[in-house]
C-alpha cells in the first residue's frame, strides 16, 4: 500500500511531460545556432559511399541466372497469360479472348450475386461495362487479369502464412517486422532488381504487385484467428478436436469475414499498384496512364485513372458483401435461382464466344474521349481559377514551417539530431519508444543518405501531421452521421484507388515543382484511409457510452474530445500508423514533382544503374524513417493510460 | 415452381432473340495472318519519352506491313532495356543516349548486344528558358550574365539563391558541377520527371514565370514551345573527363541503335531494316506531333508520315 | 496456504477424480515456483514483484466422489476458471497430479487425452463457447464429428440429447437467433452429446438473466437426477453453490480457503473472508440443527421433542417456538444437544 501511495507522489512531482518537450526544443534550437552546418553528412546527387558501390556490385551478382527463380517465373507466367488468354488478349488463334466482353459481364455479376447480393450484382454488370464504355475494354482486362493473377498468389501464400501468425505467437512478431518492411519498403527498390530475378514481362510485374499487395492479407488473417473467441476454441479443445480439426471447423470459419476484409485490401493494395507495375512492361491501364503522362494529356490519364478507380469500387463492394454474408444456408429458392443464373451466365459466355458483338466491346459507344476532354477542361479551369492563391500557400506553407523545421533537421549535426529524437521518443514513450529510434538513426547514418533522409523527414511529418488532423475532422464527422459517411466513402475510394500519377499533372500545375506539391500529394493519397478508420473506429464506440456522456449533459464538443476520441484510441493509433505508412509510400512519388531528397535517390537508382546502390539505402532509409516513426507514436500512444499486465492463457490451442 | 418456369421462359426467349439478330460471328471478318515466317519476331523496347516512341512506331509499322514480321513493343526504362540484351527479353533499342558504361558492360564484357549505327537524330542537352524570357532580357543566354539574374530564379526551394530545375532522374547530370565550377548562385533543384519539367515551362510562359531548366532535343514540347538554349562554355572533346571539375557545355549526342548478339546473327530482314533506319529531327518531331499533339496512336501516325516519306521508307528497305 | 486439506492416497480412494498438490503459474519461467518453498510461500502481489508470475492455482489438492456434484466457488480472479481447464489440460498445470479412474492425466499424450476428452469428459463454458456458423444441431454434434461418428448416429444422438434439454424444435437455426438461455441449453446438449463421465461446467449461467439462471441451476439438479454424471461446478454465486453443490471448495486468491458441505461453510467459516463470504446467506435454509444445538443447561427439562442433527433450521423453527421445552437433537439415539427459542431466533433473525 506505501509502495502506491509513493508512486503516486512521485507522479505528482515530476513535470509535465508537455513542458520537457518544450524545454528539450528550445535546447535543441540553441544548440542549432551554435552548431549549424557542422557534420551535416550531406552527400551530393551523384556522389556515392562505398556501401552503395557494394550494394550495386550485389545487384550484378544476384541477377545471374538461377534455376529456382526460372521455376517460378515460368510458373506465374503462365498463370497470368493464362488469365489474359481467357479475359483479355486474342488467344488460341482466334481473334479475340476466350471469353468477350458479354460473357465476362455476365460471369462477374452472376459471382457477385452468389457470393454477394443482387446490388452489387448490378454494380459489377454496371461498372465492367463502363469499362468498355471508357473505350478501355482489353486494357481493363488486361489489368484485372494481372491483378487476379498477383491476388491469387498473395493469398496461396499470404493466407497459410497469416494462419501460422495467428497461431503462433513467435511467428507473429516475425511476420510483423517482415511485413512493415513489405509496405514501406518502395517498391521502385525492388522493380529493378525482380527483372534480373524474373526478367522482363508478367512475372516480374506479378511478383512486384505480389510483394505489395500480400500483407493485408497475412496481417488480417492472423487477426481474425487471434480474435476468434477463446471459450470457441476451448470449446473444440475441451471435446477432443484435433489441430487441425479446431483450425478447419472451429478458427478459419470464424475468422471468414475478417479473412475476407483482408482480400479486400490486398485486392485495392494489388489494383494501387497497377501503374507502378507499367514501368515494367506491366499491361493495361497503368500503360495508358505513364504514356498520357509523357504527353502531359491529363484527360487521358484520368479516363484511365477512372477506369482503375471503377474496377476498385467493384472488387471493393462484391468482396465486402460477400464478407458481410450471414451464415445461413441458402433457401431452395435462392438455390433454384442461382441454379438459373449460372446457365444465364453460359449463355452469355457462349454468346462472347460465337458473335462479334458480344465478343470485342462496341467501339460506337466510346465516352473516353469525351470524358478525357471534360477532366481536361476542369482541370485547365481549376488552374485558371485557382491558380495564383495556391502558389501563394505553397510559398508560405514552405516558408513558415517546411523550410525551418527543415533547417533545424539538415543543418544540425547527424549527433545532436539523433540526441534529440532519442530524448523526445524517451519522453514520449519511455524505453519502448527510445530504443526503436536510437537503432533506427543508427542504421540511418549507416546509409549514407543522413542529410537526404533529413529532408525526406522534415516533408514526412508535416505530411503526416495534416493527414492526421485532417483525417481526424472527417473521421469523426463521418463517424458520427451516417449521411456524411455515405457521401464521403465513395470519394475516400476514389482519393484512395485513383493512381497518384493522374493528378500530379494537375498538382504541378498548382504547386510547381517543390516539396509542397509532394505534400500535397501525399495527402490526398493518405487522408482517405486514416478518414475511414477513424471513422469505424468512432462508429465502434459503444452507444450506451456516448449516450451516459448524452445523459450528463456533454455538449457535442465534450463528448468527441472526452469520450468518443478516447474510446475510439486504437483505432486511432491505427490511423496514424497507416496514414504514416501511405505518406511514406509517396516518398517515391514525391520525387518525381520535386521533392528531391530520397524519393529522387529512389527514382534515380531505379533509372540509373550506377546508382542503384544508393537508391537502395534510400529506400531502406524511408523504411527505417518509418519505422523509427511508427514505433515513437505506437510507444507514445501505449504509454498515456496506464495499463496492467493481463495474464492470458499460454496458447491458443 | 412458377418463378423457376418464368426464369426459364424469359431466358430461352432472350436467348432466341438475341441467336436472331446475332450479327458477325467470331473468324468470319478475320483474314489469316500475314506470313510471318520469313522474318519472325522480334522485341522492340520502348523508351518513355514520345521522341523514342515515334522511331519505334515507324520501325514497326514498316517491319509489319512490309517485311510481315511479328514486332512485339515492351515499355521499358532504358536501363532495363538493356538488362533485357543479357535476359534475352530485348533484340531493339532504336535510341540510345550515350550510355558509355552501359555499352562497355553489354557490348565489350557481355558480349550480348552490338552497336547498330546511327539514327541519324542528333540530341542536345543543355540548359534552357521560355521564349518571353528571352525577349525581356536578351541577353540571358550567355551564361556568364546568369548570375545577374538570379535573383530572379528564386523560389521557394532554392534556398535563397536562383533555382536551377533539373530532370529526369534518368539522365546523367553535370549540372551541380558546373554551378560549382562556373560560380554560378543557383541551387540544383531536382524536379523529379520530365512531366514536371514540361510543367513548369508551360507555366513558366503562360504566366510569365522566370525559369531555368535542364531540357533536350529533340522532344515534342518544341512543337508547343520554342525553348532557348543558354550558352555554356563550349563542349571540347575530353572536357567532360573528370566529372567532379567540368566546367563547359553537355557534348553533342549521336542518338544511336543497339541490337541484341542474339538478333544480329539472325540475319532476319528486321536486322536489315533497323541497321538502315535513319532519318532527322525534323523526321522524329514529326511523329511525335502527331503522336503527342494531334493524339494519334502511334501506328497511325507512323502510317501517316510513311505515306508521306515513302522514298525514305524505300532506302531503308534497300529498294 | 492456512486450511490444508487431507491427502488421501489415490489407490485406497474410490474418488472419480484425484487434484493433488496442483499448481498452475504464469509467467516467465513458471516452473520453478512450485518447487521453490520460499517463492511458493510469497503472497500474490510480492510474487509478481518478485518473478512476474502468477499463481493462478496454487497447492490445491481435492478430490471429486463418482456422482457427486461438486462445486468450486471465488471470487473472480480467484483462479478458479483455471482450475477448471487444468482439469482436462486445457491449461496446461505447472505442477501437481490429476488422477482419473487412476489413470495420471498428466502423464497422458495428445493421442490419450483427446482420447479422454472425447468421451470422458465435458465442458459448459461461461459464454457458451458455441460456434456460430453452424446450426444448433451442428453444434451439438460437434463432438460426436470430431471423433469420427457417421453422420446418422451424429444425427440420432444429437437429437436425443437436444430434446433431453428441451430444445425441440430449434435444431436447425442459429447460435445468433437464440436467447442467452437457449444457447446456453446448447452448451449443455453438446456436453452431454457424448456421454461423458464428468460434466464440467465454468460459471455456466454467470451471463444469463436471475429468472433464466435460476431455471437453468434446477435443470442442472433434474439432469444430475436423470443422467447421473459427475459434476464439476463453478461459480461465484453462493446461493447456486449451495443450492447445486454436495460439497463446496472456497477458493481465494488460486488457494483453497476451505472445503466443505454447505451448511459447514455457512455454520463454521474457517477465517473472516469466509465469515464475510456467507454472511448474506439466509442461514436457516442452510444450517442444520446440529450447528445451533448446545449443552443442556444445568436443570434443563429433557423431554422435549426430538429432531435428527440433519434437519434444517427453517423446518424446527416452528416446532421449537411452539413447544415449551427445549428440542432435543438426537442422533442414533445418542442426545447431542438442546435447542431453545434464543438459538432459533438468533439463527432465524439474521437471515
Amino acid at each position: 500500500m506505501a509502495s502506491i501511495t509513493g508512486s503516486v507522489e512521485i507522479r505528482v512531482r515530476r513535470p509535465r511531460r508537455g513542458v520537457l518537450v518544450g524545454v528539450l526544443l528550445i535546447a535543441w534550437l540553441a544548440a542549432w545556432f551554435v552548431l549549424r552546418g557542422i557534420d551535416t553528412l550531406s552527400l551530393g546527387g551523384q556522389e556515392t559511399t562505398r556501401l552503395h558501390r557494394w550494394l550495386t556490385e550485389q545487384a550484378d551478382v544476384l541477377g545471374r541466372g538461377n534455376a529456382f527463380f526460372d521455376a517460378i517465373r515460368i510458373a506465374v507466367d503462365q498463370l497470368v497469360v493464362l488469365l489474359q488468354n481467357v479475359i483479355a488478349q486474342p488467344s488460341y488463334g482466334r481473334p479475340v479472348p476466350v471469353i468477350g466482353w458479354l460473357g465476362v459481364v455476365a460471369i462477374s455479376a452472376y459471382l457477385a450475386w452468389a457470393f454477394g447480393n443482387w446490388k452489387v450484382a448490378i454494380l459489377t454488370a454496371a461498372g465492367l461495362s463502363f469499362l468498355g464504355v471508357q473505350g478501355l475494354w482489353q486494357e481493363s482486362m488486361d489489368t484485372l487479369a494481372l491483378t487476379l493473377g498477383a491476388v491469387l498468389l498473395a493469398l496461396l501464400v499470404g493466407i497459410p502464412l497469416g494462419i501460422w501468425a495467428g497461431l503462433s505467437n513467435r511467428a507473429f512478431k516475425v511476420a510483423t517486422l517482415v511485413l512493415d518492411l513489405m509496405q514501406t519498403l518502395p517498391t521502385f527498390v525492388y522493380l529493378a532488381p525482380l527483372t534480373l530475378f524474373f526478367a522482363i514481362g508478367p512475372a516480374a510485374a506479378t511478383i512486384a504487385t505480389l510483394i505489395y499487395a500480400a500483407p493485408p492479407v497475412v496481417r488480417l488473417t492472423a487477426h481474425a484467428l487471434r480474435s476468434v473467441p477463446a471459450e470457441s476454441v476451448e470449446a473444440a479443445r475441451s471435446l477432443g478436436s484435433t489441430r487441425s480439426q479446431t483450425l478447419l471447423k472451429v478458427l478459419l470459419p470464424m475468422s471468414r469475414s475478417t479473412v475476407v476484409v483482408g482480400i479486400n485490401q490486398t485486392i485495392m493494395a494489388a489494383l494501387s499498384m497497377v501503374t507502378v507495375a507499367a514501368l515494367i512492361d506491366a499491361p493495361g491501364l497503368g500503360q495508358t496512364v505513364l504514356k498520357a503522362l509523357q504527353t502531359l494529356d491529363v484527360g487521358v490519364a484520368f479516363n484511365a485513372g477512372l477506369a482503375i478507380v471503377v474496377l476498385a469500387i467493384v472488387l471493393d463492394r462484391v468482396t465486402t458483401a460477400a464478407g458481410d454474408r450471414p451464415w445461413r444456408t441458402a433457401s431452395i429458392r435462392r438455390k433454384v435461382l442461382l441454379g438459373l443464373g449460372g446457365l444465364g451466365a453460359l449463355v452469355a459466355v457462349w454468346f462472347s464466344r460465337t458473335y462479334l458483338w458480344a465478343a470485342e466491346f462496341p467501339s460506337d459507344v466510346n465516352l473516353g474521349p469525351r470524358i478525357a476532354v471534360a477532366a481536361t477542361d476542369v482541370t485547365a479551369w481549376v488552374q485558371d481559377v485557382f491558380g495564383g492563391f495556391t502558389f501563394g500557400v505553397r510559398d508560405a506553407v514552405t516558408e513558415g514551417v517546411l523550410n525551418p523545421l527543415q533547417a533545424l533537421l539538415t543543418e544540425s549535426p547527424w549527433w545532436l539530431v539523433s540526441v534529440v529524437i532519442v530524448a523526445l521518443a524517451f519522453l514520449l514513450g519511455s524505453w519502448r519508444g527510445a530504443l526503436p529510434a536510437a537503432v533506427c538513426l543508427g542504421l540511418l547514418v549507416g546509409t549514407g543518405v543522413w542529410y537526404d533522409a533529413m529532408v525526406t523527414l522534415a516533408s514526412t511529418v508535416l505530411a503526416t501531421v495534416v493527414v492526421v488532423a485532417v483525417g481526424l475532422v472527417l473521421g469523426v464527422w463521418a463517424g458520427r452521421n451516417r449521411r456524411v459517411d455515405s457521401w464521403i466513402r465513395p470519394v475516400l475510394d476514389a482519393g484512395q484507388t485513383m493512381p497518384p500519377f493522374v493528378y500530379l499533372v494537375p498538382f504541378l500545375a498548382l504547386f510547381g515543382t517543390s516539396r509542397f506539391t509532394a505534400i500535397a500529394a501525399a495527402v490526398v493519397f493518405a487522408v482517405p484511409v486514416t478518414t475511414k478508420i477513424v471513422a469505424d473506429g468512432i462508429r465502434a464506440v459503444p452507444v450506451a457510452t456516448v449516450e451516459a456522456a448524452n445523459s450528463v449533459g456533454s455538449s457535442s464538443w465534450q463528448v468527441i474530445s472526452k469520450v468518443q476520441l478516447p474510446v475510439a484510441r486504437r483505432a486511432i493509433t491505427l490511423a496514424v500508423n497507416q496514414g504514416l505508412i501511405y505518406v511514406l509510400s509517396m516518398v517515391v512519388v514525391g520525387g518525381l514533382v520535386g521533392a528531391g531528397a530520397l524519393g529522387y535517390d529512389v527514382a534515380a537508382g531505379f533509372a540509373q544503374s550506377e546508382l542503384y546502390g544508393k537508391g537502395l539505402a534510400a529506400g531502406l532509409a524511408i523504411v527505417l524513417l518509418g519505422v523509427m516513426l511508427d514505433r515513437i507514436t505506437q510507444a507514445a500512444a501505449r504509454r498515456t493510460p496506464k495499463f496492467r499486465r493481463t495474464v492470458r492463457g499460454d496458447d491458443k490451442w | 415452381m412458377t418463378n423457376k418456369l418464368r426464369s426459364a421462359g424469359v431466358l430461352t426467349a432472350l436467348a432466341l432473340a438475341l441467336t436472331g439478330c446475332g450479327g458477325a460471328k467470331v473468324g468470319e471478318t478475320e483474314q489469316p495472318a500475314a506470313g510471318a515466317k520469313e522474318c519472325g519476331t522480334f522485341n522492340l523496347t520502348v523508351s518513355p519519352w514520345v521522341g523514342y516512341e515515334a522511331n519505334a512506331a515507324v520501325v514497326a509499322y514498316v517491319a509489319t506491313k512490309d517485311l510481315g514480321c511479328k514486332v512485339v513493343k515492351k515499355n521499358l526504362k532504358e536501363e532495363i532495356a538493356w538488362q533485357g540484351f543479357s535476359t534475352g527479353e530485348v533484340d531493339v533499342n532504336l535510341e540510345n543516349w550515350g550510355h558509355e558504361d552501359l555499352k562497355k558492360k553489354y557490348i565489350d564484357e557481355q558480349k550480348v548486344a552490338v552497336a547498330a549505327g546511327s539514327t541519324g537524330v542528333k540530341g542536345v542537352i543543355g540548359w534552357y528558358v521560355p521564349p518571353w524570357m528571352v525577349q525581356q532580357y536578351p541577353d540571358i543566354t550567355d551564361w556568364k550574365n546568369l548570375n545577374k539574374y538570379a535573383a530572379l530564379f528564386k523560389t521557394s526551394e532554392s534556398g535563397g539563391k536562383g533555382q536551377l530545375l533539373d530532370g529526369d532522374p534518368s539522365y546523367v547530370t553535370n549540372d551541380e558541377a558546373l554551378v560549382k565550377n562556373l560560380a554560378l548562385n543557383y541551387k540544383v533543384v531536382q524536379s523529379g520527371s520530365e512531366t514536371a519539367l514540361i510543367q513548369a515551362f508551360r507555366d513558366a510562359e503562360k504566366n510569365k514565370k522566370p525559369l531555368l531548366a535542364y531540357f533536350y532535343e529533340p522532344q515534342w514540347f518544341f512543337n508547343e514551345l520554342k525553348l532557348v538554349k543558354i550558352d555554356l562554355p563550349p563542349y571540347k572533346a575530353g572536357c567532360d573527363a573528370d566529372p567532379a571539375k567540368i566546367a563547359c557545355d553537355y557534348p553533342p549526342y549521336d542518338l544511336d541503335k543497339i541490337v541484341s548478339k542474339k538478333f544480329a546473327d539472325s540475319g532476319s530482314p528486321a536486322y536489315d531494316l533497323v541497321k538502315k533506319f535513319a532519318w532527322t529531327n525534323e523526321d522524329q518531331n514529326q511523329v511525335a506531333k502527331y503522336i503527342a499533339v494531334d493524339k494519334l496512336t502511334p501506328d497511325a501516325a507512323a502510317e501517316k508520315w510513311v505515306n508521306e516519306n515513302q522514298t525514305k521508307v524505300n532506302a531503308w528497305l534497300g529498294k | 496456504m492456512t486450511a490444508q486439506l487431507e491427502y488421501p492416497d489415490p489407490q485406497e480412494s474410490d474418488a472419480l477424480l484425484s487434484i493433488q498438490g496442483l499448481w498452475k503459474v504464469f509467467g516467465p519461467k513458471p516452473a520453478r515456483v512450485p518447487h521453490h518453498p520460499e517463492l511458493a510461500a510469497l503472497s500474490r502481489e510480492d510474487l509478481y514483484r518478485r518473478t512476474g508470475c502468477t499463481a493462478a492455482v496454487r497447492d490445491l489438492s481435492f478430490d471429486v466422489a463418482p456422482g457427486e456434484v461438486f462445486v468450486v466457488m471465488g471470487l473472480s480472479g480467484s483462479g478458479k476458471s483455471t482450475l477448471v481447464r487444468c482439469l482436462t489440460r486445457l491449461v496446461e498445470p505447472t505442477a501437481g497430479r490429476l488422477i482419473f479412474e487412476g489413470e495420471d492425466l498428466r502423464a497422458a499424450d495428445e493421442r490419450r487425452l483427446r482420447t479422454l476428452r472425447r468421451s470422458k469428459f465435458s465442458m459448459v463454458f461461461q459464454h457458451f463457447g458455441l460456434l456460430p456458423h453452424r446450426k444448433v444441431i451442428d453444434n451439438v454434434s460437434y463432438g460426436l464429428e470430431v471423433r469420427g461418428e457417421g453422420k446418422a448416429d451424429r444425427k440420432r444422438r444429437a437429437q436425443e440429447v437436444i430434446d433431453l434439454v428441451g430444445l425441440r424444435g430449434n435444431e436447425n437455426l442459429y447460435p445468433e437467433q437464440l436467447s442467452g438461455g437457449m444457447q446456453q441449453r446448447v452448451g449443455l446438449a453438446r456436453a452431454l452429446a457424448n456421454d461423458p463421465d464428468v460434466l464440467l461446467f465454468d460459471e455456466p449461467f454467470s451471463a444469463l438473466d436471475p429468472l433464466i439462471r435460476r431455471e437453468m441451476q434446477t435443470e442442472v439438479v433434474r439432469l444430475h437426477r436423470e443422467v447421473g454424471k459427475t459434476m464439476v461446478f463453478i461459480t461465484h454465486d453462493l446461493s447456486e453453490a449451495l443450492k447445486l453443490g454436495d460439497r463446496i471448495l472456497l477458493m481465494r486468491d488460486g488457494a483453497a480457503v476451505q472445503f466443505g458441505t454447505g451448511d459447514e461453510l455457512v455454520g463454521a467459516p474457517a477465517d473472516d473472508y469466509v465469515r464475510e463470504f456467507v454472511r448474506d446467506v439466509p442461514r436457516a435454509d442452510v444450517l442444520t440443527l446440529r450447528w445451533i444445538a448446545r449443552r443442556p443447561r444445568d436443570g434443563e427439562p429433557l423431554d422435549g421433542p426430538e429432531l435428527g442433527p440433519d434437519v434444517l433450521v427453517r423446518e424446527a423453527t416452528r416446532l421449537v417456538l411452539e413447544s415449551d421445552r427445549p428440542v432435543k437433537v438426537v442422533s442414533a439415539g445418542q442426545l447431542l444437544g438442546v435447542i431453545g427459542d434464543e438459538e432459533i431466533l438468533a439463527v432465524v433473525a439474521d437471515s
